[in-house]
């Protein structure tokens, strides 16, 4: 099963044939990811590696029946591709650009809302490395080959700590159903708490590994679910214990600017939670078998 | 006479000064300039006064507080005012959150009058004020829209005893992902109020934070970034610095980075760590071993390299003759580079 994307699911590359989008489309298609066509407006009716090109995303639906899609559009056009994705019908769109600024994504946020939550499309990102159904699809910027496929759902803001971890599994022999960036933006597509709700309710999923960072509310939300409504352990690693406060850390929502926003006092929260806590990010992996075990289920 | 720095809580630190006379005048504009306040939010660095604003005393009757925020969790911008002006928003919080407004605004239509009229009503300011406090948060509003601002906070703002409303003192914050849309706010940008290390790597397009401990750290990636900081800390180590290197961490980059570290003059051990996606560990290495030569470092270098292509970047490194200490793991990474930056450590 995964969440959000199998073998099957039909994939659309927005912003297709610009240098960036053609190299990751490229990486994905080898994966085995089935990217049916791709976006760019004014090259509708060209092909580009093998797949059409379309000039409107409602166009590409038609002509292909896409589910979901995949953002590689500049900054300052990414919200309106994002708009566009979720009024085409695709049912899931992953944000990679890197620069949104934040009043486009509230923006983006307030416009998705028109549709109903049962038929609203699922956006995770932006600022994110995507998300990756190992062996089966990969709709992102990883690097395939380092996750193993197995039982484990991870949900990061950042990609290369992501990778971190799933290399840390892979070397225990711990796999991943799938792992989902959401991003290090301050206004995001879904919080951790929206994509444990999936993993909650996947039969191919044991436990989750959350990865968070200094800076929002979503880290303690996403543990408040866990503690309310899931049956499968959770696992937790914050980054940022040396992060001084009111100094954005790299990415744009990595900035302690309220209490409880710190690593120390997410740590707390969800501790308080019945959350695992891997005490050092090269335990992350060493966390998720323990917690494995002690559950009694192989992954 | 005030001290334009970028931080609140400036009376406190001596960077406010009430004259009564010219010959006060004088002496505050000649004391204050040059000089480095430091205030809790500037940290004990503090920061230096360049620029000073003279303005008449008034006679204060109310003191509000007034700020437009960017609300993460309901993704929203929030107006949060309060009749208790002149603390800051978390002491007010603390000692009279009974007095504290909020209102949000729905994105889709901006914010309305009757919102401001709320706002303005709840203050319980006097009547003949009212319809000049209504205007002013509408504009306050559309600052904090049209300017893509992250907060819009005017603490206080005053209404004098001849029933005048007056900002005695207001901070913007800008949304550095609008920075290219709003070219005059970043002209704005004062490198006086910045930390050196700092402006020279945004200079060069590098994310950089300067912090107080010894170890340089360059890394690929802003959450491993931190998570490598943690495990310096976890070592029993002080990181110098965050440097998030980006995603395409080329030679280029690589010496770029190591540059910007070496400019902290406490810096004793070098630490890089990659983990490599997009890019590849054998690119990365070579980038080591250039900028070590071009750059003739004598500290110690810890690189830790890890993702595609990681043997060939280690072949690399094994036979470039340098003494680079190589490491495999996070955890491993981090201890060699605490122990290299001990004094008396050698290579």
């Amino acid at each position: 099963m995964a969440i959000f994307i199998n073998e099957n699911t039909p994939v659309l590359i927005q912003g297709f044939t610009g240098r960036i989008g053609t190299f990751h489309a490229q990486e994905m298609i080898d994966y085995g990811t089935n990217v049916v066509g791709g976006v760019t407006p004014g090259k509708g009716g060209s092909t580009h590696l093998g797949r059409p090109v379309f000039n409107t995303v409602k166009g590409a639906v038609q002509e292909t029946g896409a589910e979901a899609s995949i953002v590689f559009v500049p900054p300052p056009f990414a919200a309106d591709a994002i708009m566009e994705a979720a009024d085409a019908g695709i049912k899931y769109c992953v944000c990679i650009t890197d620069g949104i600024p934040a009043q486009d994504m509230i923006r983006v946020k307030r416009y998705m809302r028109r549709y109903k939550k049962e038929g609203r499309m699922v956006l995770t990102g932006p600022n994110c490395a995507g998300t990756i159904s190992p062996g089966k699809a990969m709709l992102g910027i990883m690097p395939g080959h380092i996750y193993l496929h197995g039982r484990v759902g991870i949900i990061g803001r950042s990609g290369t700590l992501g990778y971190e971890a799933a290399a840390q599994l892979k070397a225990l022999g711990i796999g991943v159903s799938t792992s989902v960036g959401i991003g290090g933006d301050p206004i995001n597509g879904s919080s951790f708490r929206d994509i444990l709700e999936h993993f909650e309710s996947d039969p191919e999923t044991d436990a989750v590994l959350m990865i968070g960072e200094i800076g929002g509310p979503q880290e303690a939300e996403g543990g408040q679910y866990a503690r309310d409504h899931m049956t499968k352990p959770v696992i937790a690693y914050i980054a940022g214990l040396s992060a001084p406060k009111g100094r954005k850390m790299g990415h744009a929502g990595a900035i302690i600017s309220a209490f409880g926003e710190s690593a120390p006092e997410k740590v707390e929260i969800l501790k308080g939670c019945g959350v695992t806590i891997a005490p050092t990010p090269s335990e992350m992996g060493a966390t998720v078998a323990k917690v494995l075990n002690s559950f009694n289920k192989v992954a | 006479m005030k001290a334009q720095i970028h931080s609140g809580a400036r009376g406190k630190a001596g960077g406010i000064k009430v004259c009564s006379n010219d010959t006060e005048i004088e002496r505050a504009a000649e004391a204050l300039p040059g000089k480095k306040l430091a205030t809790h939010q500037t940290g004990p660095a503090g920061k230096l006064v360049s620029r000073l604003y003279i303005e008449e005393a008034t006679d204060i009757a109310e003191e509000i507080y007034l700020a437009f925020v960017l609300d993460r969790s309901i993704e929203r911008i929030m107006v949060v005012a309060s009749a208790a002006g002149g603390m800051e928003i978390e002491e007010i919080s603390a000692k009279q959150p009974d007095t504290i407004i909020r209102v949000s605004v729905d994105p889709a239509v901006g914010m309305q009058q009757f919102q401001a009229r709320e706002v303005a009503y709840g203050l319980g300011v006097d009547p003949e004020i009212i319809n000049k406090l209504v205007p002013t948060i509408m504009a306050c509003y559309r600052a904090c829209r049209d300017l893509d601002a992250t907060m819009v906070e005017i603490n206080p703002l005053v209404v004098t005893k001849d029933k005048q409303l007056l900002a005695l003192d207001a901070k913007m914050s800008f949304d550095d992902n609008a920075l290219s849309r709003r070219p005059h706010i970043a002209e704005l940008r004062d490198k006086s109020q910045e930390d050196p290390r700092e402006t020279y790597a945004s200079d060069r397009g590098l994310a950089y934070v300067g912090l107080d401990g010894d170890i340089g750290c360059v890394v690929n990636g802003a959450g491993l970034a931190m998570a490598t900081l943690d495990m310096i800390k976890l070592a029993g180590g002080e990181p110098a610095n965050f440097l998030d290197i980006g995603g395409g961490a080329s030679p280029e980059r690589v010496a770029k980075s190591f540059k910007a570290v070496l400019k902290d003059k406490n810096v004793k051990a070098l630490l890089l760590n990659v983990f490599a996606g997009i890019n590849r560990c054998d690119w990365v290495a070579k980038g080591v071993v250039d900028a070590v030569n071009d750059l003739d470092i004598k500290l110690p270098v810890v690189v830790r390299l890890a993702g595609t292509n990681v043997e060939e970047g280690r072949r690399i490194l094994d036979e470039s003759g340098l003494t680079v200490i190589t490491a495999e793991t996070l955890a491993e990474a981090a201890q060699k580079a605490v122990a290299a930056a001990k004094p008396g450590a050698t290579q």
